[in-house]
């Protein structure tokens, strides 16, 4: 189904829960869901894979963390804050991105879902 | 980090401690009483009427999150195992990181008031929601119990008070405090005072942390050189990996599984999840993430400082021999720094840590008893908002007198044993769910049963029979298992820590029962959703007041 049959539709209201599925088969939304899977999927690869990395050279690499750096600080210290750097890193691309580039797109969509009506799910 | 109690006298003085922590009962109680006048409608009372913003929550979910295995036992760990005691604040702190990008806005667009409509939104809903009820409560028993045990050690520290039944007392009073926190508060007074505790418990650390520094010149390489020097025979392995799990090839296993339960376990912590459904939209949600993953971390920083600060200041002798053990370092650090003062208002800020994260762990239970057990699946969602609260605040006395009694009865029991079974059964018994839930549109009732079930029970049954409940090598005539006596040895899974076993397990338990079985995914649903966690149409509104 294309995006441009999605216009709220005139005369009769729609079919309740309409608008979720006809949102969900458009390819506007389609783009949504990769945009955001796209950002997504890869940075939580990206942390996972280097805390993996952290734990298992703090873990079967002691000789190569106690590496001197500078005077009582070791290699095993200076990764450790990388993890904290890496963190605050990720948080603050994260939320950039999102404010930006995904908050809006999402919110043309969420438009589009309620004129087309919701259900009211039996919600307990 | 084990908490038994040896008789000796208290540090400070008790009546400075108990006076400091009276004035923050007394303050945040007259704040709940004042913020919490409307409390009749289920929104109001699970979810703070939807009404806080991010900052508000996100300094919140630090409070919640910040307990007191995080302060004392962290820098505890620290100051006495060095390296290996900061990987804890690591793994804690980038969990933080699943719930920023695959949990939180998804959950909050989804849900309602609890982890389990999400979880059971486009399955079959009596089912998943008796499954999700359930390890919701097993998950906040465990946190629970582990908080209310860790007061008995602080008690015996700070208070002076040796005698079990005099420590049990204290346990019952900050038992009782809670109650009528939650009861007057609901969720609204609950996140107040999350937020003064992690506004105090972060501005103490930090002050603490400016004191150390100082005293070393803000010289980070020779605070750490003077944590050797004092740390005599075992001081120079303090910087490098390996101090605490590095002996073995089993241990290091250990350490694996750890590691892995951490990470995986926040964003499956129910109490956790709670939190985002206090904020009125998915963008406020991730706003509060956003604030907690810098005050958490900005605390995890300090807590390194802290911890070398207290090996350095006080020393790992002195540390060990004290009542708490492990857990008494920043304590004695900040008798050493500032005096009775300073170890007073420190002390207060750590029972203020246990009373705030005991608020928010039965708030979390009473919810989801009454809202997913009670109601969806004993009455069938037949019963109004009000009744439920009613039977809410019901259950929070229930929780209340469980945790007052499992309290004083894991009084002594190793506190680091109870926190990380519970990030493990949250990893294996909720993660899984939630993540295939929200992503994979195949995913049905059997595949949220099986991993629900299967990552719950296995994780208690590896627990059971793992060195932490029987057969640790005896210390001086006493296992450091939870059965102290060494002939008491039924043990035959060879780490503490199950999650390296269990979360695998739970993750494909969810993929066979998923395909195995001929149910299919109602599509309606999952089109309803995808589109609404994503877009946050038809999301629950705040309340407007």
């Amino acid at each position: 189904m294309s995006s441009t049959s999605d216009r709220p539709p005139t005369g009769a209201p729609p079919p309740l829960g309409d608008g979720y599925v006809l949102v969900s088969n458009s390819d506007d939304f389609a783009a949504l869901r990769r945009t955001f899977r796209r950002f997504v999927f890869p940075m939580t690869a990206l942390f996972l894979l280097w805390y993996a990395l952290y734990v298992l050279l703090s873990n079967y690499a002691h000789g190569f963390m106690s590496t001197k750096v500078a005077g009582n600080i070791h290699l095993g210290l200076v990764l450790s804050l990388l993890q904290f750097v890496s963190t605050f890193a990720i948080t603050i691309l994260y939320a950039r991105w999102a404010d930006h580039t995904f908050d809006p797109a999402a919110a043309e969509l969420s438009e589009r879902v309620l004129a087309h009506g919701i259900s009211e799910r039996e919600q307990s | 980090m084990s908490m038994q109690i040896s008789a000796a006298a208290a540090v400070g003085r008790p009546g400075v401690n108990i006076a400091i922590f009276a004035g923050f009962v007394v303050v945040t109680l007259a704040i709940v009483l004042k913020v919490s006048r409307r409390n009749a409608s289920a929104t109001d009372f699970y979810a703070g009427g939807r009404n806080f913003t991010g900052a508000q929550n996100g300094v919140a979910l630090a409070g919640d999150y910040l307990s007191a295995a995080s302060f004392l036992g962290i820098a505890g760990a620290i100051a006495v195992y060095g390296y290996d005691g900061f990987l804890f604040s690591i793994g804690f702190l980038v969990a933080w990181l699943v719930a920023l990008l695959l949990v939180a806005e998804l959950l909050r667009n989804t849900g309602r008031f609890t982890m389990a409509d999400v979880l059971s939104f486009r399955l079959r809903q009596r089912p998943v929601r008796t499954a999700a009820g359930i390890s919701t409560l097993i998950v906040t028993f465990f946190y629970l119990l582990a908080q209310m045990a860790g007061a008995g050690g602080l008690v015996a520290l700070l208070l002076g008070i040796e005698s079990k039944s005099g420590q049990g007392l204290v346990i019952a009073v900050v038992g009782l405090i809670m109650i009528a926190y939650v009861l007057i508060g609901g969720m609204k007074g609950t996140t107040w005072v999350q937020i003064i505790k992690a506004t105090l418990l972060v501005i103490g650390a930090g002050v603490m942390t400016f004191w150390v520094l100082s005293k070393y010149g803000f010289n980070l390489s020779s605070l750490l050189g003077d944590a050797v020097d004092k740390g005599g025979k075992g001081g120079a392995a303090l910087l490098d990996p390996g101090k605490q799990y590095g002996k073995t090839s089993v241990t290091k296993l250990d350490f694996l599984s750890l590691g892995l339960a951490l990470v995986l376990g926040t964003a499956g912590l129910p109490h956790v999840l709670m939190r985002f459904y206090t904020v009125p939209s998915a963008r406020e949600a991730r706003r509060s993430v956003v604030w907690a993953i810098w005050l958490i971390g900005i605390f995890y920083l300090f807590t390194l400082i802290l911890g070398f600060g207290a090996a350095a200041l006080v020393g790992p002798t002195k540390i060990l021999g004290a009542p708490g053990k492990v857990n008494s370092a920043a304590p004695l650090l900040a008798y050493e720094l500032g005096g009775t003062i300073l170890l007073g208002i420190i002390a207060a800020v750590a029972f203020a840590t246990i009373l705030a994260v005991v608020a928010g762990l039965a708030i979390t239970a009473s919810a989801s008893f009454a809202h997913d057990v009670y109601n969806t699946v004993i009455k069938k969602g037949k019963v109004s908002g009000e009744e439920e609260v009613r039977v809410a605040r019901i259950t929070v006395v229930v929780i209340g007198v469980i945790a007052i009694l499992g309290g004083i009865l894991a009084n002594g029991q190793n506190v680091a044993f109870l926190v990380a079974l519970a990030f493990a059964i949250a990893a294996s018994a909720n993660l899984p769910t939630i993540i295939y839930s929200l992503f994979w549109r195949r995913f049905n009732t059997r595949g949220a049963l099986w991993s629900i079930y299967g990552g719950l029970g296995s994780c208690l049954v590896l627990i059971a029979f793992s060195p932490v409940v029987s057969g640790k090598a005896p210390v001086a005539g006493k296992s450091p298992s939870m059965f102290t006596d060494p002939s008491i040895d039924f043990h035959w899974f060879p780490l503490d820590n199950p999650g390296l076993v269990t979360i695998p397990l739970s993750f494909v338990l969810g993929i066979v029962g998923t395909l195995s079985s001929r149910e299919r995914s109602d599509d309606a649903k999952f089109a309803e959703m995808e589109v609404r966690s994503l877009t946050g149409a038809g999301a629950e509104k705040p309340v407007q007041h």
